[in-house]
């Protein structure tokens, strides 16, 4: 028996970059109404171009500044009508449909407080919650998760979260503990090298024992396999294909939805997909970012298949560091930018409209002549998230778990 | 030896090298810091390098093998278009003409699909004799601290596997590791002069608006290069460049691409400066003008990039963080960043400031080792020196970093918070590779002979009351001796 009987598939390969988090405890106040609502984040990580996903038809500058790339209402493919004014990318007919039942809404113009045009520190911005990149070592979700009272089912000895993916992302790093999975391809160790290795952590390294505590917790918990299609190992560790891809982001969000399905599973999680960066031949109709939508429209599916009952209390949230440039650049791609989309999805949501404050595609209306102008903070939506379907106390939002954004107030009407 | 020399020598091998192997902690001998800075003085060079492709080689390999599958797909696709043309006449009534005809698309396509597959991919095995090579080196390597420096250059000048597999090897021998105790100024030249930089980052077809190029194709500029050396490669985010910065440095790499490998089979892959793509005109960048009108502008730009006093504080940073502590010692730095602008980016000369000074060793061992140094250090323990290397990479994959396969161009984080989580999983790999080895390798014999008995006495105990030899191994090898350095 050796490793190489288990080669990794291209799921461990990207799970490696992304995560998921989640928390096992319900929050106290959403129970005492008799709710238990879960929240599941997902970072785009790459800069999605908004532009290229929910396209501003209705805008009579949209043609001139993408030309023969821009995404139409009788373009080829057609891309789907929202509203009057916008179009959402034709990969995307799952989230057309739960748009029309109202179970999804598209934010339009957003972005984070930051303002350069690196992916790390955007990120860094992004999913920290402070408006200034390396602030601090802890994510806003883990923060929120502290600052909320707990309903029950603590285990003062285990860890609260769980992550999938061998590196853990900042949004859920912090003082709420995170346990982590990652798909199981080798043969686990048994029962008892865990403890007797777990004994000696606990007498040499602390934080070594932690983890692994964690690791056995969550292997306890046990059962989160579903019916989902067992995807073909990919010996070859080969770039994806756009079905591979498909199966891959179907896969790793379809297991967190199972997990926080559970009824004494995890409530909070989040995760991140990679390859969104589009340099060279973004392919918004056709092609690498057409692939890409596609794939996560696929996620949504699975998400809301193996939510199955607890659907209803379902809010998903998808979000990117920031948004591309507004034109085209140099080979058929977009440059790093500002202002971009984000998607909500949910049973638990009041959706069916696209939530934008449209700043217009003029030269002079663009950012630094360059990208979309960003006129919604993204905090608001995450802290009108936050409060309304988690209950997190608004003070502890603006202090704690965004801190500096009491100007910022959170967006209502998101869910109910 | 006394017990503290030997300390000195466990924690040597493990912070700067690539950690103990049968009879190093001898070898080094009473002095720790000389037999690491000896170490920089041997040759680095990789001999069985010898039977591999250099990059532009490898990287017209893998695009012929692309043209003929392509070729065969087409060709396997006009055969069964044939076929189902001739067969029409006899089609069944029953059957629709828009059903056949979907159908037949179908088979079409499927034959393309087998037929491009029976073309192998050579990019592969090149990627696989790519790795086993590098793997092997840090395996025999004495102490392996020079070994250290290539990987650590290596993933900071990171390209990715996922999209220029066939040079992903030969880069870092060609780019990183012939410059890594070299002058920083060459390294940077190397890398970002290297055919696989340039592919990777995107700047093959990146061209001026007024070059020749671009006012012919209307095609134009990208970024990403430009913006990557400065923020990742040289000086570090927020250091004070600007977008326009960007944009100009970014018009002065333009033309920096390499020769399409299909019209050129001797030299199709490697580097070219293209003087139709390159956007004519002085720019300035960071204030200043540079007014070369070919290669020699980017050249420049890079050699003043490597002089700004941001990257030597940026690399000195970076280095201590990945040797000494996620967090490290601010007098450190500042002596190794004071080094690197002394001598000019001499980096054989920051190593040496690095180990010499007292800083550097101070502290407990409390790095976690990332996957790759923690899997090479348990292989190197029980002094197996040759690899499998589908099995070793697939290994490093599964712990999250898969060799030469960043996601992103900041290449692979280098502190704790990242790795943690993931340390449970390393159970897998080496209760695994335990198993494999249970019926040759030694626990107690690991203690004695590799760490010199320099081992916390709560782990030989662990290891002693072990139910088999291979839960002993696995005990051992996640120990925190083993993942912290």
């Amino acid at each position: 028996m050796g490793i190489a009987n288990h080669l990794p598939t291209r799921r461990e390969l990207l799970v490696g970059s992304g995560a998921l988090f989640a928390w096992s405890q319900m929050p106290r106040i959403a129970r005492a109404e008799g709710r238990d609502p879960r929240l599941l984040v997902v970072i785009l990580r790459g800069a999605l171009d908004g532009l290229g996903a929910v396209a501003p038809v209705g805008d009579p500058d949209w043609i001139s500044l993408r030309g023969d790339r821009a995404l139409l209402l009788d373009g080829k493919p057609q891309a789907l009508p929202l509203d009057s004014f916008f179009a959402l990318n034709p990969a995307m007919p799952n989230l057309h449909r739960l748009y029309k039942i109202g179970k999804a809404a598209i934010v339009h113009a957003t972005a984070t407080p930051y303002r350069e045009r690196s992916h790390f520190d955007g990120q860094d911005v992004l999913e920290s919650g402070f408006t200034k990149p390396g602030a601090t070592a802890s994510g806003w979700l883990n923060r929120a998760l502290l600052a909320m009272e707990s309903g029950g089912r603590v285990d003062p000895h285990g860890s609260r979260a769980l992550g999938i993916g061998s590196v853990t992302p900042l949004v859920v790093r912090g003082a709420a503990p995170v346990m982590t999975w990652v798909p199981q391809k080798l043969l686990p160790a048994s029962e008892d090298t865990q403890n007797r290795l777990l004994d000696l952590y606990q007498h040499t390294d602390p934080k070594l024992a932690t983890v692994l505590q964690a690791r056995m917790k969550l292997a306890s918990l046990g059962g989160a396999r579903g019916s989902g299609d067992p995807m073909p190992d990919d010996p070859t560790l080969m770039p994806p294909g756009a079905a591979r891809v498909r199966a891959f982001f179907a896969e790793a969000a379809g297991t967190a939805a199972r997990y926080l399905a559970k009824p004494d599973g995890p409530r909070v999680g989040a995760m991140g997909f990679v390859g969104w960066d589009t340099h060279i031949a973004e392919g918004a109709a056709s092609g690498q970012l057409y692939n890409l939508l596609g794939a996560l429209d696929g996620a949504f599916a699975a998400i809301e298949t193996n939510m199955s009952e607890v659907w209803h209390e379902t809010v998903v949230a998808v979000v990117t560091e920031f948004g591309r440039t507004a034109r085209i650049n140099g080979t058929e791609g977009t440059d790093h930018g500002t202002g971009t989309v984000a998607f909500l999805i949910g049973g638990g949501l009041t959706g069916g409209c696209v939530i934008a404050d449209w700043p217009g595609l003029k030269p002079a209306q663009l950012f630094e002549d360059r990208d979309l102008k960003p006129t919604t903070d993204l905090r608001a939506v995450l802290k009108g998230l936050l409060r309304d379907h988690l209950r997190v106390d608004e003070k502890v939002l603006a202090e704690a778990v965004f801190p500096g954004s009491a100007d910022v107030k959170p967006m209502g009407g998101l869910v109910g | 030896m006394s017990n503290s020399a030997k300390a000195a020598a466990v924690l040597a091998l493990h912070r700067f090298g690539m950690g103990p192997r049968p009879g190093s902690v001898a070898a080094l001998g009473s002095d720790p810091r000389g037999a690491l800075i000896a170490e920089l003085d041997r040759p680095l060079a990789l001999t069985a390098a010898a039977s591999l492709p250099p990059s532009a080689k490898a990287y017209r390999i893998v695009a012929d093998a692309n043209a003929r599958r392509a070729a065969r797909a087409k060709q396997a696709q006009q055969q069964a278009k044939k076929q189902q043309m001739a067969a029409a006449t006899a089609m069944s009534e029953d059957q629709t003409q828009g059903q056949a005809q979907d159908k037949d698309k179908d088979v079409a396509e499927m034959a393309a699909k087998q037929a491009a597959e029976a073309v192998p991919d050579p990019g592969r095995p090149i990627y696989l004799q790519e790795a086993k090579l590098r793997t092997e080196a840090a395996l025999v390597a004495e102490i392996g601290f020079a070994e250290r420096l290539v990987w650590f250059w290596s993933n900071h000048f990171c390209i990715s596997a996922n999209k220029i597999q066939s040079m992903s090897g030969a880069y870092e021998r060609e780019a990183v590791r012939p410059n890594v105790l070299g002058r920083f100024v060459d390294l940077l030249l190397a890398v970002e002069g290297h055919p696989a930089m340039l592919f990777y980052l995107d700047n093959l077809g990146s061209m001026g608006a007024n070059s020749i190029a671009g006012i012919n194709r209307s095609r134009g500029l990208n970024e990403n290069i430009a913006r990557e050396i400065m923020e990742l490669h040289t000086l570090g985010v927020r250091t004070g460049y600007t977008q326009d910065d960007v944009i100009s440095f970014a018009n002065v790499m333009t033309g920096w691409t390499l020769v399409p490998p299909g019209d050129n089979p001797e030299h199709g892959g490697e580097f070219i400066f293209n003087p139709r793509l390159h956007e004519p005109g002085g720019q300035t960048v960071l204030g200043k003008l540079y007014e070369q009108e070919d290669v020699e502008q980017g050249r420049a730009v890079l050699r003043d990039l490597a002089a700004n006093p941001a990257t030597a504080t940026h690399v000195a940073t970076k280095l201590a963080r990945h040797f000494v502590a996620d967090e490290p010692p601010p007098v450190l730095v500042e002596q190794m960043a004071k080094t690197f602008r002394d001598t000019e980016g001499d980096l054989k000369q920051v190593a040496i400031a690095m180990v010499s000074s007292d800083e550097a060793w101070r502290g407990p061992p409390s790095k976690l080792k990332r996957p790759s140094e923690w899997g090479v250090g348990m292989v190197r323990a029980t002094g197996i020196t040759t690899v499998d290397p589908e099995r070793f990479t697939g290994g490093q994959a599964l712990l999250g970093e898969a060799l030469w396969r960043p996601s992103a161009p900041k290449g692979y984080p280098d502190d704790e918070a990242s790795w943690i989580d993931g340390v449970g999983r390393r159970l897998d790999i080496a209760n695994n590779f335990a198993e494999r080895i249970a019926g040759m390798a030694d626990p107690q014999a690991i203690i004695a002979d590799v760490f010199a008995s320099e081992i916390a006495p709560e782990v030989k105990q662990a290891v002693g009351r072990a139910e088999s030899r291979q839960q002993a191994l696995a005990l051992l090898f996640m120990s925190a001796d083993f993942q912290r350095r």
